[in-house]
């Protein structure tokens, strides 16, 4: 089977979020970059697919020119082969952008099973999966903890606010990875020489130009300063007091 | 004028509470709400829309099982038809599911999970997180319809005294459908959704010691259970009640944090919540600092003691 994992280079969860001089982006000198988390979950689905049915694995991502190791490290867990799809402004990308770039992508290669993370934890979106299958016009299962490929298509659980769906969806789909399907393994040695083998190619990423207009970003609202309001069972009172009276939740 | 067309979840016979956040965010902004519902009851639910807002109602008939795709697509087809200007759902698991896929069919981008929205010129601003909330960008679109999801618990369902005019029309067939729903115990609530959050951490010392967490959600009533990623990792509680940048994003009424130290990753996913309780053996521990009232101790002494003075309060009513 041709198999795609969509991955996304992000910055570190434990980055800090500093406001550039222009107020509307963020500096980014200090951040450190890897594969966002939710990702590493879909490259692990897609190894493991590969590994069960046998076909390819290509590792694609719209990214920076410069920022191929992160996607050496897809290779050396399994991938098979990688695209980059150049571009330094890729956090800017609006979903809309990136899923109408990667659907041309998948477009071409021929992927019939791609697999992408539930959400990247830079941006937040949470949308291009489900946005690519439906330029596409494919199948798509968000937040999917559980699947099991069929002849033509498969099932696959996701976890909603009232217990687990089960979904069955035809090929060619994307599937969107929560926590839970799989525990991504590590690059081992051996892994790391192979990937040092495997095709990298970069190519220029189409121009789509963003409708979402960012118009200022600013610090999440500060909190009033809070206190302690005592020490063990005996500040019990002083809680449910303030509880009630002042934050008027009980 | 502008029009919003919402897709509207229901459950058990009402709309959900998430769906009605929305048509008040729609509201709040100036237009018109145009609700649009699917599945078993969708038609009882959309006669009482007015009641919450809808000028009018659409239910999407001709399919027992959900699909996402022939679902967006019909949606994306109501925007369509009424010259809708925007297109919302609540960042629920169904809309983050919808959403994306309705903004597709209409070639607009996607703002998900909304923390506020305006009206601005023929369109609309809103505001969103980024970095799991380490942020939060002021956004507005080129495209010509405004499609969100806006994140639970922030915005005010909206009163309105109308009845909606309603209408059927008929889903296609789709590529996904949801074959079956095997529903969780009944009473448990999703973190996402619950007004009151309970959260226990490694503090807790040994799994078997969150059952003092439960207790204390049960004596709240309307409390889930929520988790650190340290104890979900541990394989203490299921991935579903995790906290944070790579958990879940949750806003509260009340947010209870237990033996949770306070890390970058977990603030992230709490720290917009209404009112923030920490309970820490260390008083200088960074969840601190987000905390509006703490109490320095140990968790197995003062959350049972906790736990029997909310009992006593919520049995007073
Ligand atoms: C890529 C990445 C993503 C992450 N995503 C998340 C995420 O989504 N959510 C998340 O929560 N974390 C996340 N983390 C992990 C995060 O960095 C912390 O490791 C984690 O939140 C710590 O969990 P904790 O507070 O339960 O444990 P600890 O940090 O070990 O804290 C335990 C706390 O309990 C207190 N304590 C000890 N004994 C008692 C007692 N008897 N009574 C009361 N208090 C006591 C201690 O003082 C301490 O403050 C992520 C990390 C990475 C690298
Ligand atoms: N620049 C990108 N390159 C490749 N895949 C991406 C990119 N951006 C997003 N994706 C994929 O889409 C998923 C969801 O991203 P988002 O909708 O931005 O939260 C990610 O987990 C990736 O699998």
């Amino acid at each position: 089977m041709n198999i795609v994992a969509c991955v996304k280079r992000v910055p570190t969860t434990d980055a800090q979020a500093e406001i550039a001089a222009d107020g509307t982006s963020l500096k980014t000198d200090g951040f450190q970059y890897m594969i966002s988390f939710y990702d590493e979950i879909a490259l692990e689905q897609a190894v493991q697919t590969k590994e069960a049915s046998g076909g390819e694995v290509t590792v694609l991502t719209i990214g920076p020119a410069s920022g191929s190791k992160e996607v050496r490290e897809c290779l050396a867990k399994g991938g098979d082969k990688a695209i980059v799809l150049a571009d330094d402004a890729w956090m800017q990308r609006d979903c809309r952008s990136t899923a109408k770039t990667l659907a041309t992508k998948l477009q071409e290669l021929g992927a019939e099973l791609v697999f992408m993370g539930r959400v990247a934890t830079d941006r937040d979106n949470a949308a291009v999966g489900p946005m690519t299958a439906t330029y596409l016009g494919w199948a798509c299962v968000t937040d999917v903890v559980e699947m099991t490929l069929e002849d033509g298509g498969g099932t696959a659980k996701r976890e909603t606010e009232d217990g687990v769906e089960t979904v069955r969806f035809s090929l060619p789909a994307i599937i969107t990875c929560d926590k839970g399907l799989n525990e991504p393994r590590y690059a081992g040695l051996k892994g790391i020489m192979a990937a040092k083998k495997k095709p990298l190619e970069e190519a220029g990423a189409e121009d789509v130009p963003n409708q979402a207009v960012v118009t200022g970003v600013a610090p999440p609202p500060e909190r009033k300063e809070g206190r302690i309001v005592g020490e063990g069972v005996e500040a019990i009172p002083a809680l449910i007091d303030a509880l009630r009276n002042e934050a008027q939740v009980l | 004028m502008s029009t919003i067309v919402v897709f509207v979840e229901h459950t058990e016979g009402s709309p959900r509470r998430g769906s009605l956040e929305a048509i008040g965010a729609a509201r709040a902004a100036g237009a018109d709400c145009v609700a649009v519902l699917s599945g078993p009851g969708a038609d009882a639910v959309a006669a009482t829309l007015g009641t919450n807002g809808a000028a009018r109602a659409v239910v999407l008939a001709g399919r027992d099982a959900y699909s996402p795709d022939a679902t967006a697509a019909a949606c994306a087809d109501v925007v369509k038809e009424c010259g809708a200007n925007g297109f919302l759902a609540a960042s629920s698991a169904c809309g983050r599911d919808l959403a994306p896929r309705v903004a597709a069919h209409l070639d607009c981008t996607l703002l998900t999970d909304c923390i506020e929205l305006s009206a601005e010129g023929d369109g609309f601003a809103i505001k969103r997180p980024w970095l799991a909330g380490k942020c939060i960008a002021a956004v507005t679109t080129s495209g010509d319809v405004l499609c969100a999801t806006t994140r639970l618990n922030v915005f005010q369902p909206a009163e309105g005294g109308g009845s909606a005019e309603v209408q059927t029309v008929t889903l296609g067939e789709g590529k996904a459908e949801v074959v079956s729903v095997d529903a969780k115990s009944s009473g448990a609530l999703d973190v996402k959704e619950a007004p009151v959050v309970i959260s226990g951490g490694r503090g807790l010392k040994e799994p078997e010691h969150f059952k003092l967490i439960e207790e204390l959600a049960a004596a709240f009533g309307n409390a889930a259970v929520g988790a650190s990623r340290a104890v979900v990792d541990a394989g203490w509680r299921p991935h579903s009640e995790q906290v944070g940048q790579t958990g879940k994003t949750v806003s509260p009424q009340l947010y209870v944090a237990i033996g949770i130290s306070g890390a970058i990753q977990h603030l992230a996913g709490m720290r917009t919540s209404g009112t923030i309780v920490a309970i820490n053996k260390d008083a200088d521990a960074p969840i601190f600092k987000v905390a509006d009232y703490g109490i320095v101790g140990d968790a197995s002494e003062v959350v049972p003691a906790l736990t029997e003075e909310i009992a006593k309060i919520k049995a007073q009513g």
